[in-house]
């Protein structure tokens, strides 16, 4: 979706404000979403994508003025309440209205550190062979969709080479979906800055991981 | 505790600081609400905060950089499975299942951004600044990387290449910036301490050796 979250190449948001110690959380109800959003993703009701996905539907002008911890707090409510988890109803009260559902797991303190450690990796055992190559140039497709995607809308119609080839890796754009892994080869390509910027381009490059369904032979 | 919030400049203070009761007052309704229904362990919810406040963090980070310096055998396993490399080191798991360390040169600085969330590698970096997931950050580093660099001090010679990774996948990068002059025979507790968390963003350079902090 073309969200404000897509923020790459946007102009007018000022100079990049450098805080002098830079906590963490600038506001102790930060660290309480932070954990909730943790806790609650690894419930299994939702996935990474769905609740990426969740913060990049909120209203283009909240996402862009709320904050970042505004924004996931926003989206753990939508995700619970999609989910008939909890009603607004039950969010002013401020207590239970309806009877709990059923989650598929309950993350517990003991269990954290090992689930932390472990990670949730992506990579998959390919069905089918790469269709590209290292080095050879690809056009990312011209596309809007109207759900998740991780093709930065400053990348698309454009020319790359591919600079690395990652393996297969649980499709995003899918999984947002609820589609499941549909696992598909991942490519980090190269953008030339000229191809990206034009006249405004400086002496760099951009590099962008891009999965096989969003590209195509230049 | 800062009393505004930086994105709400139109805001008159004391507008703002009702809006951030009302945020607090949500959040503490929402938690309650979900200990009740029995959603979440309470004090699962201290684990997540502590781990991420006080046991990861850019000292991880540093740890691999200083050995990549110090050790050719590990840079290049570095180089070639970063992912293994780190793991080597002790560091794995959660936004850093799939690592690629990029070496800065003197002809190329790397930097690293996300422009559609915060993605950030976790494990060895912990949690990100507020920049980092910041709107003028985000937007800017791609087209104008230079401009980026000179707000953080940080001037490139006019020959330099800079390459920005922007993390758009579940694979996550980690800037692995130049060995500063000086350092011979230095062991590697002591170039890590010329490691800064925004040297391994690539928004720094890593602290020169006349300047260490013991």
């Amino acid at each position: 979706m073309n969200g404000a979250q897509d923020l790459g190449g946007m102009q007018s948001f000022g100079p990049v404000r450098l805080g002098t110690d830079e906590p963490l959380f600038d506001h102790a109800w930060e660290r309480r979403v932070f954990a909730l959003a943790l806790a609650m993703g690894a419930s299994g009701a939702w996935n990474l994508d769905q609740s990426r996905a969740a913060r990049e539907s909120l209203d283009s002008v909240f996402y862009l003025s709320a904050g970042y911890y505004r924004i996931w707090l926003a989206a753990l409510i939508e995700l619970m309440q999609q989910r008939e988890l909890i009603s607004e109803a039950e969010l002013q009260a401020g207590r239970a209205l309806l009877p709990a559902k059923s989650l598929p797991r309950v993350v517990q303190a003991a269990d954290i550190s090992a689930a932390l450690a472990a990670g949730a990796p992506v990579t998959r055992t390919p069905a089918v062979a790469a269709q590209f190559e290292l080095g050879q140039r690809l056009r990312v497709k011209r596309d809007t969709p109207a759900g998740h995607t991780r093709v930065p809308r400053y990348v698309r119609g454009c020319v790359g080479t591919v600079a690395r080839v990652h393996g297969c890796h649980v499709y995003a754009d899918s999984q947002a979906r609820g589609e499941g892994e549909n696992p598909q080869w991942l490519y980090n390509l190269r953008f030339e800055a000229a191809e990206l910027w034009g006249d405004a381009a400086q002496n760099s490059s951009v590099q962008v991981d891009c999965w096989e369904p969003s590209l195509e032979r230049a | 505790m800062h009393e505004n919030d930086d994105h709400d400049h139109d805001h008159d203070h004391d507008h703002d600081h009702s809006h951030l009761d009302d945020t607090a007052l949500r959040v503490r309704a929402l938690e309650s609400l979900l200990v009740e229904k029995g959603y979440i362990d309470p004090a699962a919810l201290d684990v997540f905060i502590d781990t991420y406040e006080n046991k990861v963090g850019p000292r991880n980070g540093a740890q691999v950089v200083a050995r990549a310096w110090a050790d050719s055998a590990f840079r290049q396993r570095l180089t070639d499975d970063a992912s293994a490399a780190i793991a080597e080191c002790g560091f794995t798991g959660r936004q850093g299942e799939h690592m690629v360390a990029v070496f800065n040169t003197p002809s190329v600085h790397n930097m690293v951004v996300c422009t559609l969330c915060s993605c950030y590698p976790w494990p060895v970096l912990g949690l990100p600044p507020s920049w980092y997931k910041s709107a003028p950050y985000r937007s800017r580093v791609v087209v104008d990387p230079c401009g980026v660099l000179a707000e953080f001090g940080v001037t490139l010679p006019d020959s330099a290449e800079i390459t920005v990774w922007d993390s758009t996948a579940e694979v996550r990068y980690l800037v692995v910036p130049e060995r500063p002059s000086g350092t011979d025979g230095w062991d590697e507790a002591q170039l890590a301490a010329l490691v800064s968390r925004d040297s391994m963003i690539g928004t720094a350079l890593a602290t020169p050796a006349g300047e260490a902090q013991p």
